[in-house]
């Protein structure tokens, strides 16, 4: 886990109490910002359109349907298989991050309606760990895409990484295959998968199931790469880019399909669904949940997804 | 013979010398010290069995990244004939880190590609020392598309300290390419056999490394970081390497033990650099067993094999739904 931890602020956590109501400051244009309104905004800032990191009950509220998900493999708790040695004990590790975000590990997945389209989606937790993938998330994503595949669902995965799970060695990185193979047999069914790529998304998780949708989709100023910057900058000895393996660079490389803002998410994977979905799967869409979308609005593409300002680095 | 020196051999190396003079020393004065020569010579074998047959996971990866040891174009000399290489990914470029071609194990065609490293600054230069860009995967790639076309079967040969981590690599997307690899090679209705012969570098290892049966040669390792790396994340000093490649299980009786690896072919006492002929035919008659076994199945249940061997990769506990509260 090579950690970019500085960017990865949620604003739950960065909270403060002022005699106004709480608070926090734009790490990108310095604007102060009501949390009750962020929250209403998805986390983006509603001065410059920074994406701030989202809990992930919140994700998958922004996808879901209203009342649709049901979690799948929540109970599947990570093991200190090699019993690893080290500064700290993995099963401390585990035991700190589940107290810290409630979580057992880095993902959740399940089954959702999106758009009235019957989903498997999982929503990756930089918070935990680090979205690092071990073999819990490894073998969490590879029930999600096995059981999409036998259901003839399409499958929507939220990536986010830092980085390896060290501490399972090299079955850490035989997740990446295991979930490759997974996709393979889902497209050869014909079936659709949209990895949405947050920041950051890195590593591993890139360099396997977040790399290899049918229609790739990145929010706005992403870190996204194989390596990370650091470890690149070390190596070459070379000065990086401007803007160097963020959303807007990998577009430019053709890396992308395209990058959208946060708030045209579901509306833009709900288009690609109604396109690639038989009629006769949609069902009803409940118009008044939170998020819900009205099918006949779904007509063009959403014109606000240019990127946020570049944020000084 | 041998020129480079790891820490561990010191004083394999001194006994060495001391014996070299000697038995210089005997001849030249037509003495006869052969009692001596004898104790020492059963000391330094003494020493290199204890030294050899105990090695740390540390000391393995030093063994593994010995200068002098046999790469894959060796390997490939030296265990199949009629080699006829194919380049280039026919896309931007032909990576030299990572080399293939058409070849025949005594009677049986193989399709055999590998990451190649280089032995002096030049080789080093042209193949980027054993480090694959991008094309070096899209190249592996159309070799084994083209194996699989022709129902030949496939080894991977595996000997890299990572994927390039560079501006171009990612520019020219890296995690793609090996990405790309991984699925593919669950389609390919050949059997694939992997052998780990020195560095298995995560992604870049893996990015050629789905196959129906993993091979590590006794002193290779295969990680999913560095011990470098991981020590430098992990203990915030790279120089704590040795605990981190102690605690990353990555030798090969390491992986044997935990499932990841099929089998173990035994290098000579010293290394494989020290005897590449013996290590050679030992990996080739390995490699011969276990593509028999896998002939034997159908493209279905090879398939099935290969997904079903890595599918079962992981440990986790699972709490049953109506235990939990
Ligand atoms: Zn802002």
């Amino acid at each position: 886990m090579a950690f970019f931890g500085k960017r990865i602020l949620s604003f739950r956590n960065r909270k403060k109490d002022t005699p106004g109501g709480l608070w926090d400051s734009c790490p990108s244009c310095k604007e102060m910002l009501y949390l009750k309104e962020m929250k209403e905004a998805q986390g983006v800032c509603t001065h410059c359109s920074h994406h701030f990191s989202l809990p992930r009950e919140d994700r998958i509220a922004m996808f879901a349907d209203a009342g649709s998900f049901e979690e799948w493999d929540g109970d599947l708790t990570s093991v200190d298989t090699l019993k690893f040695t080290g500064t700290a004990s993995y099963t401390d590790k585990l035991a700190e991050n589940l107290l810290k975000t409630g979580y057992k590990d880095a993902i959740s997945c399940g089954k959702t309606r999106v758009g009235g389209f019957d989903v498997g989606l999982g929503v990756m937790d930089f918070k935990f760990l680090g979205a690092s993938m071990g073999a819990v998330v490894g073998e969490k994503v590879t029930r999600l895409i096995e059981r999409s595949t036998e259901a003839r669902m399409p499958v929507l995965l939220v990536c986010a990484s830092g980085g390896a799970r060290m501490y399972e060695g090299l079955f850490s990185l035989m997740q990446m295959a295991k979930t490759s193979g997974a996709l393979a047999r889902h497209a050869k069914a014909g079936l659709p998968y949209i990895p949405i790529l947050t920041h950051p998304t890195t590593a591993g998780v890139m360099a396997s199931f977040a790399t290899l949708g049918d229609v790739i989709i990145a929010e706005p100023e992403a870190l996204i790469g194989f390596a990370g910057p650091r470890v690149i900058k070390e190596t070459t000895q070379q000065d990086l880019p401007d803007g160097f393996q963020r959303s807007e660079f990998l577009i430019k490389h053709g890396l992308l399909d395209m990058i959208v803002h946060r708030h045209d998410l579901k509306q833009r994977v709900v288009d690609l669904l109604n396109f690639w979905m038989p009629e006769s799967s949609q069902r009803p869409v409940p118009v008044d949940g939170p998020m819900g979308i009205k099918q006949e609005d779904v007509v063009e593409a959403p014109t606000k997804n240019t990127p946020a300002k570049r944020r000084k680095s | 013979m041998s020129t480079y020196v790891l820490p561990f051999e010191k004083t394999i190396v001194e006994l060495e010398k001391k014996l070299d003079e000697l038995r210089s020393f005997s001849e030249d004065q037509d003495l006869d010290i052969s009692s001596e020569i004898t104790k020492l010579e059963t000391k330094l074998e003494k020493e290199r069995v204890s030294t050899y047959e105990n090695l740390t996971a540390w000391q393995k990866v030093q063994m593994s990244r010995h200068p002098l040891r046999p790469y894959t174009r060796d390997y490939i000399h030296k265990i199949t004939t009629k080699f006829i290489e194919i380049h280039g990914d026919r896309l931007f470029s032909d990576d030299q880190a990572i080399i293939g071609g058409f070849a025949y194990l005594d009677k049986q065609k193989v399709m055999i590609l590998g990451t190649q490293k280089g032995r002096d600054t030049k080789s080093n230069l042209e193949c980027n020392f054993g480090c694959p860009y991008p094309e070096g995967y899209r190249k592996a790639l159309r070799l084994m598309k083209m194996a699989n076309k022709f129902n030949v079967p496939i080894i991977t040969l595996i000997d890299t300290p990572g994927a390039y981590p560079g501006i171009e690599s990612e520019e020219r997307h890296i995690a793609e390419a090996i990405a790309v690899n991984l699925r593919e090679m669950f389609t390919f209705s050949v059997p694939i056999i992997s052998v780990v012969i020195g560095e298995g570098g995560s992604g870049g290892a893996l990015g050629i490394g789905v196959s129906n049966r993993i091979l590590v040669l006794e002193h290779a390792y295969y990680s999913v970081i560095s011990p470098e790396g991981c020590a430098a994340i992990l203990w915030k000093d790279r120089s704590f390497a040795e605990d981190a490649a102690e605690a990353l299980k990555l030798t090969a009786q390491h992986l044997k033990d935990s499932g990841l690896a099929d089998g173990i072919i035994k290098e000579p006492l010293g290394g494989a650099h020290r005897d590449s002929d013996a290590v050679a035919a030992k990996m080739k008659s390995s490699i011969l067993k276990h593509l028999a076994e896998l002939q034997r199945m159908s493209s279905q249940e090879l398939l099935e094999d290969r997904y079903n061997k890595f599918r079962a990769m992981g440990v986790f506990a699972e709490t049953p739904p109506d235990e939990s509260s």
